[in-house]
């Protein structure tokens, strides 16, 4: 609908199968571990709570005995045409040469939470007061990510430190870090997902199972007609929940 | 001689006013309302946006609502400084003081609100040093910032017109050549004013993964740059008109004819039915054409009652139609509606920014995601009376020692 498409040789992408995906926030835990997210002082307000990657449980809205439900991981959805970058004022957030990845940079961000105004996906959290770790706790940060202050926003980087990570391991074995095995860099929640719903890799890549994935006809993106050019895509066989992920009038 | 007898002299030439122990009441309820706004302050400052009634979903909420609609009612300043300067309509010199200093205490009181809503003050400079020249904010924070400065230029003069500051050559002599130059800023502040209040429509018309706030591009503007433009405009003047009605209510004195009022109403009214052709139609295109495309019917735009459909026709009915009846034609010359027609239009382009901040975001766009509810708390509130109180303030003291309404002392003549 709006702005132009960056294209970037390697585009890094999540496909996460619902079908398979049991709900158990194994992915949001291991996200919350690996990228300091604090703990949360009051986690039942929802909207207050920070969590870059969430579950929504989907239903479709039937009563027993059709009654079924799905439940559908959410991380940032690493826009091709992202909302959010264009109305950053001080290009705090960007869409730059990294694997398409869209960038957060804490320091430079000011606080104004226009991002946050313009993302549907609502991956975009914001500090709202400076992070606390209970006494102890602070031992269990990750020396890779950094620590947020308070009135920064902050959201997925599809771990990207992990990235660097294995580029440095290809290098060290003689290797192109440029071209990543399958599995070399994977995110947390992908690496840690029990029931193995999650997979990620090199869209652009051949030889990467998730450039296979995407082609499934069961394969679909979120609110894709408003032209957000999402690259995490969701497989589900079950045709309710396909529908669930963009609107639809009646007489579509 | 005692301080309240000095403090006579400090009067323009030939007025009345209250006394002064009135008048330190006046002043020190203001104060209440004011301190315990800057209690606020400091209670965000140092805790953190936490204290408010913000959250993840919400990011902008009351602060913002409140900025966009002193903005647009403030515009009467640079709108009467480019019909009265460039246009030349003389008559308005008997108003263009009250509206700079309305527009002074609009523009600056937004800045101190937005100090406020962003979670990093202290790096709200980045805005000059890391522009994003794609962002409308970007253009927004650049505009308002040289257009407070225009209008402290604007302000300054009147301050020095005072009447033992005039008594000294220099700065008497100062206030003369700022006069002597105002057409100038007046042309700079109506440039400045003109794009940040688009870019104000801009910044919701642009995010186009909304689609309660998306609009389609005119060039490079999506047309709420346009409509935010005109909304401005035609309520700005209104506004000016209300604030002169109230004072000379309070003060029981006449400070400008009802012919100037009226102009002003009139001057208004006609922006105001221009803007209302541009609504309706953006209304007509958004209604078939951005929303099925987005997959949404206009049924899927209201909720309950504080999202409800009240608000739509309220907005678009009540204070659009019915104002530009009742300031376009002979009715204006009945006080009752011209200040009607006055009161529903600042009402409605204050809804019109409460639903393009709030609702725009309460709009559920993920087809699993629901309405959430927003609700300001003390914070936000005790924060934005303290910039309505301080406007009282500059206002008051401006009125009791600054020449500000040329006519006053020919309309109280006994």
């Amino acid at each position: 609908m709006s702005g132009q498409k960056k294209e970037f040789p390697i585009t890094w992408g999540m496909v996460i199968d619902i079908d398979k995906c049991t709900g158990c926030g194994a992915c949001m835990a291991s996200c919350q571990t690996e990228n300091n997210v604090e703990p949360q002082r009051d986690a039942s307000n929802k909207l207050r709570s920070t969590s870059w990657m969430t579950v929504y449980e989907l239903t479709n809205g039937k009563s027993y005995p059709d009654h079924d439900i799905a439940y559908l991981p959410r991380p940032c959805q690493q826009c091709g045409n992202p909302p959010c970058v264009s109305v950053c004022p001080v290009i705090a957030t960007e869409k730059n040469e990294n694997g398409g990845i869209v960038s957060q940079v804490y320091p430079r961000c000011i606080g104004c939470r226009y991002c946050v105004a313009a993302c549907p996906y609502h991956v975009r959290y914001f500090g709202w007061f400076d992070p606390v770790w209970p006494e102890g706790m602070e031992k269990t940060l990750s020396p890779l990510t950094s620590v947020r202050p308070r009135g920064v926003v902050e959201k997925c980087s599809f771990c990207h430190h992990r990235w660097t990570l294995a580029k440095d391991a290809a290098r060290a074995a003689g290797k192109d870090p440029e071209d990543l095995a399958d599995g070399a860099y994977v995110t947390s929640c992908v690496q840690n997902c029990p029931s193995g719903a999650l997979a990620f890799g090199d869209l652009k890549n051949p030889k990467h199972k998730v450039h296979e994935l995407i082609k499934s006809p069961y394969a679909y993106r979120l609110l894709e007609r408003l032209g957000t050019d999402t690259q995490v895509y969701y497989i589900s066989r079950r045709e309710w929940v396909r529908k669930l992920g963009d609107n639809y009038l009646k007489s579509e | 001689m005692s301080f309240s007898e000095i403090e006579k002299n400090w009067y323009p030439e030939g007025v009345e006013r209250c006394s002064l122990g009135k008048f330190m009441k006046w002043l020190a309820v203001l104060g209440v309302v004011a301190l315990y706004g800057f209690f606020a302050m400091l209670v965000c400052f140092t805790y953190g946006l936490g204290v408010t009634g913000l959250d993840n979903y919400f990011g902008f909420g009351l602060w913002i609502t409140f900025d966009l609609a002193v903005i647009a009612l403030g515009a009467g300043a640079f709108f009467t400084g480019l019909l009265r300067y460039i246009i030349r309509i003389d008559e308005l010199k008997n108003i263009i003081n009250l509206t700079v200093i309305k527009g002074f205490i609009c523009y600056s009181g937004a800045m101190l609100i937005l100090s406020l809503d962003v979670g990093q003050p202290i790096r709200s400079w980045f805005g000059y040093w890391h522009p994003n020249v794609h962002s409308m904010l970007t253009e927004v924070i650049f505009c308002i910032t040289c257009y407070l400065m225009v209008l402290i230029i604007e302000y300054v003069p009147l301050i020095l017109e005072q009447k033992q500051i005039n008594k000294i050559p220099f700065l008497h002599n100062l206030a003369h050549q700022m006069h002597v130059v105002m057409p100038l800023f007046a042309g700079i502040g109506a440039f400045l004013s003109t794009f940040h209040q688009g870019s104000l429509g801009g910044m919701y018309g642009v995010m186009f993964a909304r689609p309660y706030a998306f609009r389609d591009g005119f060039f490079i503007w999506p047309w709420t740059f346009f409509l935010f433009v005109l909304s401005a405009i035609s309520t700005g003047p209104c506004m000016t008109v209300l604030i002169c009605g109230f004072m000379e209510k309070v003060t029981g004195r006449k400070l400008t004819t009802y012919r100037i009022k009226s102009l002003m109403c009139k001057i208004g009214g006609t922006m105001l039915l221009i803007y209302m052709v541009f609504k309706y139609l953006d209304t007509w295109a958004w209604i078939n054409d951005i929303l099925p495309r987005a997959g949404l019917t206009f049924d899927q735009m209201f909720y309950g009652l504080v999202y409800g459909r009240w608000l739509f026709f309220t907005e678009l009915v009540i204070c659009l139609l019915v104002p530009v009846i009742f300031l376009l034609t002979p009715l204006r010359k009945k006080p009752f509606f011209m200040y009607s027609g006055a009161i529903l239009a600042c009402a409605g382009v204050v809804i019109n920014r409460y639903v393009f901040t709030v609702q725009a975001l309460a709009q559920p766009v993920l087809p699993f995601t629901k309405w959430e509810i927003y609700s300001p708390n003390w914070a936000e509130w005790a924060t934005s009376l303290m910039v309505i109180a301080y406007g009282f303030i500059i206002m008051s003291l401006s009125y009791r020692y600054l020449p500000i309404f040329p006519q006053e002392v020919g309309l109280n003549k006994k």
